[in-house]
């Protein structure tokens, strides 16, 4: 029977099969974790006397509550509180104990868990990868099956290796056509959360496919899969192809010699048969996608910026609209900014920051603006230090810190203030979401780094032509 | 888990749609590494003005939806992060039912599996409760409906599995131990395969 990508990922790590009364249980091949969402399930385990079951299949890393200034000259990092301090030191205890592979502060491959899964090739196609985290999607880039989880599955992970699951629908979003110049993968998947709605993909599995997706680079792919629980999926995934194997070979963990060939090969049977249908199906014509932003307090309230910002249709968009103080029947473009946010696991990766360097490269951060730039990892803050991308952000007046979640939790203390505005390339606009009162309008990298320059929201396509030195 | 079959109780209404994780508790307060004690949190940043007194404007904070135990929400609740302190910060606020005409996967999983009910009712059904705050409703996770004052009844559907945990307090991390076997044979399978 013709299968869907998602029902070949699904059928091959099925345990047992789901019945009327009892979920599927799901085999899962590569489980990350951090600190925020750990630490409850690892105590449920020492309670329960219980061990891991496959230390092997977990990687753990330290990323949301550590802080992006270096240590200081006695050693201590500057943590935003002995709280966050207090968790970073209960993962590195847990690990210990557990026997988990940790890339903690001595790593040279620390950083975002969704950065760092891809680079070191721990993320595979075909895989099932679960976090304790909603942005696990990020790793569907791949063709893996991947999804967040809530911390007591974690504990069911941790103990089992397995998952309770009823099988999700699917919905294909085809993106026919191609990007315009200077529109990127931020941009369209903010663009099909904006038509498709925050719930749009509630209780289904995504796949990405068409012209437009084929076309994008690992770290686009990436970002659009990313973003697939912002509007509900559980998952989204994009079919494995040259690109993605290209991109894979001779990662640390990927398979090597033989075993590649074998992988490929594999991997390469891992796409959606002809004549498979999906439950849903929504088309999407890339050509039409501009420079697109939010406007509201959820992702979903995406517009290209020269559009008129839409009216309230109820009072809780009424109530969104006053809350970031965007005005309907005006576009978004030239709304004052206060601070620049290029980071997260959505776009802190090196095509992110060249796209953003791009921009400021010979340029200034409007006065009055503050501009932060933060790797999604090590890896990447070793690759764009030696392009010397560094240069290009601190010369134009921004900050350049160390790998983390940063300001789009902002639980380490990076944070926007009381009704400060904010152009992030995170993925969450949500209310206080930066800093109580923060408003958070999203924003691809470009986009992010023209604001930086106009001090206002900015059309990145008017910076794109170089300036004279 | 404790089993839980019915819950008595007035409701009292949020009826913003999109209510996110980050509003139910928001991402600052999540370095810590307890789940109890969260409930203080549980909608910090609406539920209190910026001296820290109770913000009158936050409908949970009116002296009618004091104690109530039942909160029906606006379309699409519980979207955004996989943050499990979410039920749990709602769970110790004392909500032990959430009635919705749509609630996010990863919260609604989250929430039926430290037993806080997490009910998906029609839109008509949904509309009314939302028009109708602080009426008086009984939920029979057994029988699977909602008594209304007036001898009403609204029926709603679990997933099986999720009801019979709720209903027998099952631990479901015990019911996965219970196929050991079954998780080795997978492995040995794949290990073979490859
Ligand atoms: S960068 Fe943001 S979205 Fe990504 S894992 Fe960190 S906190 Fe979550």
């Amino acid at each position: 029977m013709a299968k869907t990508l998602f029902e070949k990922v699904w059928d091959a790590h099925v345990v047992a099969a789901e019945s009327s009364d009892t979920p599927a249980i799901i085999y899962i091949d590569l489980h990350l974790v951090h600190e925020v969402t750990s630490p409850q399930a690892f105590s449920e385990l020492r309670e329960r006397g219980l061990k891991l079951r496959r230390p092997d299949r977990m990687l753990a890393t330290l990323d949301h509550s550590t802080p992006t200034l270096p240590a200081g000259a006695d050693g201590e990092r500057p943590y935003a509180n002995a709280e966050a301090k207090a968790q970073v030191s209960q993962l590195e205890k847990n690990c210990r104990e557990f026997g988990v592979e940790l890339h903690g502060w001595d790593s040279d491959d620390r950083g975002i868990v969704h950065v760092i899964g891809p680079e070191l090739g721990a993320t595979q196609p075909g895989m099932t990868i679960v976090c304790g985290d909603s942005h696990t999607s990020t790793h569907g880039a791949f063709g893996a099956l991947a999804f967040g989880i809530g911390t007591t599955e974690v504990g069911h992970v941790m103990a089992t290796q397995c998952l309770l699951q009823r099988k999700p629908r699917t919905l294909a979003i085809h993106v026919d056509g191609q990007l315009p110049v200077g529109v990127g993968a931020k941009d369209l998947i903010l663009h099909i959360i904006g038509e498709i709605g925050v719930d749009g993909g509630t209780g289904y599995v995504i796949e990405y496919r068409g012209g437009a997706i084929e076309a994008m680079s690992m770290e686009e792919r990436m970002t659009v899969c990313n973003m697939s629980i912002e509007a509900g999926a559980r998952a989204g995934l994009i079919a494995p192809d040259d690109t993605t194997f290209a991109w894979l070979k001779g990662r640390a963990r990927a398979p090597q010699g033989s075993a590649w060939d074998a992988a490929v090969e594999r991997w390469r049977a891992l796409r959606t048969d002809a004549g498979a249908t999906y439950d849903r199906e929504v088309r999407i014509d890339a050509s039409k996608v501009r420079p697109t932003v939010t406007y509201g307090t959820h992702p979903g309230m995406a517009i290209a910026m020269d559009k008129p910002v839409p009216a309230a249709r109820n009072a809780v968009e009424k109530r969104a609209l006053d809350y970031m103080k965007s005005e309907a029947g005006k576009p978004m473009q030239g709304m004052a900014v206060d601070v620049v946010f290029v980071g997260s696991c959505t776009n802190s990766r090196l095509s992110d920051l060249r796209e953003a360097a791009h921009v400021l490269r010979g340029r200034r951060v409007a006065e009055g603006v503050r501009m932060l730039v933060v790797p999604g990892s090590e890896a990447v803050r070793r690759d764009a230090e030696r392009e010397g991308l560094h240069e290009v952000f601190t010369a134009a007046g921004a900050e350049w810190r160390v790998p983390g979640c940063s300001m789009c939790i902002a639980m380490n203390g990076d944070l926007a203030q009381p009704g400060q505005l904010v152009v992030s390339t995170s993925n969450r606009n949500f209310e206080g979401r930066q800093g109580k009162g923060a408003r958070t309008v999203l924003a691809s990298p470009a986009t992010a780094a023209a604001s930086a320059v106009a001090g206002r929201i900015a059309d990145p396509r008017e910076y794109l032509t170089e300036v004279a030195a | 888990m404790r089993p839980v079959t019915r819950i008595h109780s007035r409701t009292a209404v949020l009826a913003d749609e999109n209510i996110d994780t980050d509003r139910i508790i928001p991402a600052r307060f999540l370095t810590t590494t307890e789940r109890a004690g969260l409930g203080k949190l549980c909608f910090n940043d609406w539920r209190y003005q910026a001296d820290g007194s109770d913000n009158p404007a936050f409908p949970l904070n009116q002296p009618k939806a004091k104690g109530c135990s039942i909160l029906v929400a606006g379309r699409n609740f519980g979207c955004g992060s996989s943050r499990e302190h979410a039920p749990w910060a709602l769970l110790d606020y004392g909500i032990h039912a959430v009635l919705c005409s749509e609630i996010a996967d990863i919260f609604r999983n989250n929430a039926l599996k430290n037993g806080l009910l997490a009910i998906v009712l029609d839109e008509a059904e949904h509309r009314w409760l939302l028009a109708n705050p602080g009426i008086e409703l009984s939920i029979d996770v057994r029988e699977q409906y909602i008594a209304l004052p007036d001898g009403g009844r609204i029926r709603f559907q679990l997933e099986p599995f999720a009801r019979h945990c709720l209903l027998n307090g099952v631990d479901q991390l015990g019911y996965l131990q219970q196929h050991g076997d079954a998780i080795t044979a997978y492995e040995q399978r794949v290990e073979r395969a490859a």
